[in-house]
């Protein structure tokens, strides 16, 4: 296919892209934040909205069973999309972040002993962070990194060493970064940590809108992603675990949904996936995921993934020819992001200026601190991140738009 | 006579910044600004007086005049921010502290630059002027 006619083909399903900013029609390259919502996503919230609401799994009514289904529709979806062998592995959750806390609690509160380590890496987003830090906090374990290469790949030597060093109970670890865009090689390193006794979670935040998944050939034990970045609506992701280790790990937050029988003297849990889904989820959410997920596949990762890689390529040579830029992230497989600095500007100033001509990027240490504190880049880097609608001319106009900050700030 | 001088400061810029309807052009002139304010002495530019926003910093002190009124400096590491940190101090250093503590500063909202003091834009600009009006509102009540 044709690359340039992707966005073409798709742009019609955004109405937000019609829109105009200060004046100009609005270039978001904001992806890697949130991702824009197609008519299909936006009309199928409205429609389970305006026609069949209601609460899911025990109503005894018509509408409970069409909400239910629907939901669990979005369930199996997921499931399908991301290889998993069996739906009930697939818990909904609010997003990556609630995904990663439930195993950091479920899971670390059960596995994690005094003088154990829990194996990140140094481009870890704050949400494979401090939810690690803080169950180890309690367990009188430690979170430990592996470092990143100067190109923006993760060293695999280190992660290798610490590896034999530490003996981790778990490693956690993006499968593609938010600020750099590498994509880590995720199934070689969930062989290589299971070898060394690790049970794996991998942070699939920014590749469930970009990448083809598939969970059994990674080999993790647990994958999480979020439904804003990849079409959905906020505040709806999943968590998705091996059966085992799910069943093994106790409930984290009670309440209703997730029981079999309550009595004062004693309560029963449900089965999964209800187990680690007390309290009314969000419905329209779990089914408008599932719909950004038939979008997605309408449109096939494999295309979106070529696309995005050429724009990549093409953001990194415009970009090339303003002077006194860097580009932050050179490594060979990255998603659709773009991280730079340009020498003597703060990001915040570059980002402004870049509003005022209608186009919307992210500035600042993205949520990866430690990544900025170990790049020396204290005021962080301005990001443009791209999406299936993205066009060549957006990212010529940035470019542009970009240059003309520059002497404005110089 | 302090209210009015707050007053009379803030129509000055908001006359000032009629000048442009653009929003580029806007920032320009902001920026200009930002280039001329004469930053806070780098032996203030410590930790103590850094404003942490979420991207750019802010350094503010204060000194108050046995007058009463109460005299800012500060700085940011952005340009934008300095500029627009610059016209904080130019509407309010020198005067009273009590007017400091009540005043109704409306020119960034009449600039068309309001959005910079939601403190979703991260830039520390709305601390700021948070901690120039607790400031000025400690010292009132301790002159009244």
């Amino acid at each position: 296919m044709d690359m340039s006619s992707l966005p073409k083909r798709v742009r019609k399903d955004f109405p937000i892209l019609q829109r105009e900013v200060h004046g100009k029609p609005l270039v978001y390259l904001d992806n890697a934040a949130s991702a824009q919502k197609p008519l299909a996503v936006i009309e199928g919230q409205r429609e389970y909205l305006s026609n069949y609401h209601a609460n899911i799994h025990r109503g005894a009514h018509h509408l409970a069973q069409l909400a239910t289904e629907a939901y669990e529709g979005g369930r199996r979806k997921i499931a399908e999309h991301i290889g998993a062998p069996h739906t009930e592995g697939i818990i909904f959750t609010s997003g990556s972040t609630d995904a990663i806390n439930l195993v950091a609690q479920a899971w670390g509160r059960t596995n994690l002993q005094s003088g154990d380590t829990v194996l990140v890496t140094q481009m870890e987003h704050h949400a494979n962070i401090v939810p690690w830090q803080m169950v180890c906090a309690e367990r009188g374990a430690q979170v430990v990194p592996a470092a990143v290469l100067e190109d923006g790949t993760l060293d695999l030597d280190d992660f290798k060493r610490l590896l034999e060093l530490h003996q981790p109970k778990m490693a956690a670890f993006v499968h593609a970064s938010n600020t750099l865009g590498t994509i880590n090689p995720v199934a070689d390193l969930c062989t290589l940590a299971k070898a060394a006794g690790a049970t794996t979670l991998v942070d699939g935040s920014q590749a469930l809108p970009h990448l083809a998944i598939d969970v059994q050939a990674i080999g993790c034990d647990f994958y999480v992603a979020t439904g804003h970045k990849a079409y959905g609506p906020t505040g709806i992701g999943f968590l998705y675990g091996k059966q085992a280790q799910l069943e093994a790990m106790p409930p984290w937050r009670g309440g209703g949904e997730m029981i079999k029988s309550v009595s004062f003297d004693g309560t029963t849990f449900n089965g999964l996936p209800h187990k680690f889904e007390a309290g009314t989820p969000h419905i329209s959410g779990g089914i408008a995921l599932g719909i950004a997920i038939d979008w997605i596949n309408g449109i096939g990762t494999p295309a979106i993934a070529a696309h995005e890689q050429a724009l990549v390529q093409h953001a990194h040579a415009a970009l090339g020819t303003l002077k006194g830029l860097r580009i932050i992230g050179t490594a060979p497989h990255k998603v659709g992001v773009v991280s730079l600095v340009v020498d003597g500007l703060h990001p915040y100033d570059l980002g402004t200026l870049l509003d005022g001509q209608g186009i919307a990027v992210r500035t600042g240490h993205h949520c990866t601190e430690p990544l900025m504190q170990h790049l020396g880049l204290e005021s962080g880097t301005l990001r443009i991140s791209f999406a299936a609608y993205t066009t060549r001319e957006e990212i010529d106009r940035t470019v542009i738009a970009l240059d003309r900050a520059m002497q404005m700030l110089s | 006579m302090s209210a009015s001088l707050i007053t009379s400061r803030q129509n000055e810029i908001i006359e000032e910044f009629s000048l442009f309807d653009d929003w580029m052009d806007k920032y320009e002139h902001l920026i200009e600004l930002g280039k001329d304010v004469p930053a806070i002495d780098d032996a203030r530019k410590t930790d103590q007086h850094l404003i942490k926003g979420c991207q750019s910093r802010v350094w503010l002190a204060a000194d108050e005049t046995e007058d009463g009124t109460v005299l800012y400096s500060a700085d940011s590491d952005a340009i934008i921010t300095k500029g627009l940190v610059g016209l904080m101090v130019r509407v309010l250093s020198g005067a009273e502290a009590k007017a400091i503590a009540e005043a109704d500063l409306h020119f960034l909202d009449a600039i068309g630059l309001h959005q910079h003091l939601s403190p979703t834009r991260s830039n520390g600009l709305a601390s700021m002027v948070q901690q120039m009006r607790l400031y000025a509102a400690t010292l009132a009540a301790r002159r009244a």
